[in-house]
């Protein structure tokens, strides 16, 4: 004989959680405008330009028969005196200062600082340029292929990264601070001193994330799309489902890092902990192939790296579900683990 | 208070269908504890003493009947939180036995939930949501919610229904905080100093609906530190200090246990006539039993007669050659009660 009018305790949960955010200006900027903002922003930073010239500093002296044969080929040529010259190369204006021979018969001299691979790249073209000029043959025939479409721009590459790293500050903020501003606040005792059923108050985090997460992705996206022409290789399917696994395993460290945290400071200090060196390691903005060969098999076992992985296998290889299980299980294992630990360790008072 | 006839005598109905007849001689009572005692762990429970263990609650006995107020009555420190929580279900006691209503927490948690209403100390109920829906929240963890109209009638917030939590003055969230505890009917309504913070207006509101809820058969356990919320709504009064149960009584009883009903205080100037005051003196005077020197220079003195022990101690006065320069005479309190048992005023801490 229940009335059929007495609210359901999920969902009244679930659009508590929802009612908060939605009502909060802060933490709508911060799940949608900032990814699109970063993205925004790095993605100008790094977008794709024509070449850079080569631009070469000359001291007097250097024949003006060499510096036409250098502009001919696109290499801007300055003239500076020596004091000049020196603060040009310091400051990187050149990246190469040519000196010419103090005696007939000498050589000339090239300037450069080799710790500069923008230097080392123009010492080389000026001086494939001066050879080739003074009679110098390739010894062997090559050809040149030059690639430059979607899929293999940096905007390719930080899109999916964003993506998961989105996705990990959404569950670990969404949940990890909630929780405990929540047992601050003793809304969690409170709501325990009711006959209110544990497992459905977690159920309720996890679906309003569900109802967030499509938004959360789609806004990247559709902006990515929209600005930058990123477009998704392999399934959506495949896309939803390393989603759904990252953002659920985040959920779960979130509950492990909240468990006993008594205050916010607490919580936010140590959720930095989990996240910022994954910021650093997992290749979200870079590839993480720079680290050294003995650190590989650490970094790729950490979550974000495997949600950027899946991110990207999808979404620029083309991967279909097959292709992302290694990622799945390693978010699999780490929120089965996390999952485990922060319940046992829960408290709610 | 508003008139909710019906729905009370709905609820008094209810409540004789289901309650064993609180006059029959095997009445349970509402609230039973025995040895009740909580030492909180070193390093844990925050905001205590961080060092060493701390003994919050030293063997309690209470035997709380059906229909009663009951109060709690003690200084900051007192353990009067530790012991409602450990009553609530919401801390675990370290030693000591709790019965509500005949059940245990170990055995019955869900039926006692039902059964229960909680207003924790300071609840902040969630900043963005409204009234409605935080009531709404509430009911739908109850098996029989009652209707949101009548609880918003209560409290008399028909007006803030739709106004977030945020915007409500404090004595409007504390009506919020007992109606989310009113939700269910509760045969037990359990108070952590529903007033400490408010203005004298919303207090009175408040004991408004204490009364009203009692006046249907409803049992009330509420802590306090104000005596004359204690005064004005308890049956019985346990006054705790340090852990301890010193006295339990009605308030007419502890009161009369002072020995003299009334009070006079008195501060003199300072620096003139002979010599100060004594207590040996001071007690000389006709039907006085007790005099205290507070740490303001006011003398408290317990007088059966005040009639007769004024004009004595003016004539006292006059044969020193000192100067009144505040002379009050009043009815005890239970605070003299305190400060008689403990040589402390209540809100010293």
């Amino acid at each position: 004989m229940a009335e059929p009018r007495r609210p359901r305790p999920v969902v009244q949960l679930t659009l508590m959680r929802l009612r908060d955010m939605m009502r909060e200006p802060g933490a709508l900027f911060w799940t949608f405008g900032f990814p699109v903002l970063l993205s925004v922003a790095l993605g100008i930073a790094f977008r794709v330009k024509g070449p850079e010239p080569v631009v070469a500093g000359a001291l007097p002296g250097v024949t003006a028969q060499a510096r036409d044969t250098l502009a001919q080929a696109g290499v801007q040529v300055r003239w500076l005196d020596q004091a000049a010259a020196k603060a040009a190369l310091r400051s990187g204006q050149v990246a190469v200062v040519l000196v010419p021979p103090e005696r007939p018969g000498e050589p000339i001299t090239y300037r450069f600082d080799p710790a500069r691979p923008e230097a080392r790249l123009a010492r080389a073209t000026v001086d494939a340029i001066l050879q080739k000029a003074a009679g110098r043959q390739d010894a062997l025939a090559v050809r040149d292929q030059e690639v430059s479409e979607p899929g293999s721009r940096y905007i390719d590459f930080l899109i999916p990264g964003l993506l998961a790293m989105n996705l990990m500050s959404g569950s670990m903020w969404g949940i990890g601070w909630v929780i405990v501003e929540m047992r601050v606040r003793k809304l969690l005792k409170r709501l325990l001193a009711a006959p209110m059923r544990r497992r459905h108050l977690l159920f309720a985090f996890g679906l309003a994330r569900l109802v967030v997460i499509p938004f959360e992705i789609a806004v990247i996206l559709i902006f990515a799309h929209l600005v930058f022409g990123v477009q998704v290789a392999g399934s959506y399917a495949a896309l939803g489902l390393v989603s759904l696994a990252g953002a659920a395993s985040f959920a779960a460290i979130a509950i492990l890092v909240s468990s006993r945290a008594q205050n916010t400071q607490t919580v936010s200090g140590l959720m930095n902990l989990v996240m910022l060196p994954m910021f650093v390691l997992s290749g979200v903005f870079f590839s993480s192939a720079n680290f050294p060969e003995v650190t590989r098999p650490f970094i790729r076992a950490l979550p974000l790296t495997a949600m950027c992985d899946g991110m990207r296998a999808v979404m620029i290889d083309g991967a279909g579900l097959a292709g992302t299980l290694p990622c799945l299980a390693v978010l699999a294992a780490w929120g089965t683990v996390s999952f485990v630990l922060g319940l046992r360790w829960f408290r709610w008072g | 208070m508003r008139a909710d006839f019906a729905l009370w005598r709905g609820r008094a109905r209810h409540a004789i269908a289901t309650r064993v007849n609180p006059s029959s001689p095997d009445a349970e009572p509402a609230v039973l504890c025995r040895g009740l005692r909580k030492i909180y762990e070193a390093g844990r429970g925050s905001g205590r003493k961080r060092a060493g263990a701390v003994l919050a609650v030293d063997g309690l006995d209470l035997s709380i009947r059906r229909g009663e107020c009951f109060g709690l009555l003690g200084p900051n420190g007192s353990g009067k939180t530790t012991t409602v929580e450990m009553l609530e279900g919401l801390l675990q006691p370290t030693g000591g036995e709790v019965k509500l209503l005949g059940m245990d927490w170990a055995h019955d948690e869900s039926r006692l939930r039902e059964r229960l209403g909680v207003a924790l100390q300071e609840t902040r109920l969630p900043e963005k949501l409204t009234v409605e829906e935080v009531l709404t929240l509430f009911r739908s963890f109850y098996q029989r919610p009652r209707p949101l109209e009548t609880l918003l009638a209560d409290v008399q917030l028909e007006e803030k229904k739709r106004a977030w939590v945020i915007k409500l003055s404090g004595g409007q969230k504390q009506r919020l905080a007992i109606a989310c505890a009113l939700v269910a009917e509760p045969e037990i309504l359990f108070l952590d100093e529903p007033t400490t913070g408010l203005d004298p207006q919303s207090r009175r509101q408040i004991w408004g609906l204490v009364a009203n809820y009692r006046a249907h058969g409803g049992t009330v356990v509420l802590t306090t530190h104000y005596m004359e919320e204690a005064q004005r709504l308890c049956d019985r009064v346990a006054i705790l200090d340090r852990g301890r149960l010193i006295r339990l009584g009605t308030p007419a009883e502890l009161i009369a246990g002072l020995g003299a009903e009334h009070v006079v205080e008195l501060e003199l100037e300072a620096g003139v006539g002979q010599g100060a005051l004594d207590e040996a003196t001071l007690r000389g005077l006709p039907t006085v039993i007790e005099a205290h020197l507070s740490g303001e220079g006011v003398w408290t003195l317990a007088a059966v007669e005040p009639e007769q022990a004024v004009p004595a101690l003016r004539t006292l006065l006059q044969e020193r050659g000192q100067h009144l320069v505040r002379l009050v005479t009043r009815k005890a309190t239970l605070e003299d009660v305190f400060v008689s048992l403990t040589g402390r005023a209540l809100r010293d801490g």
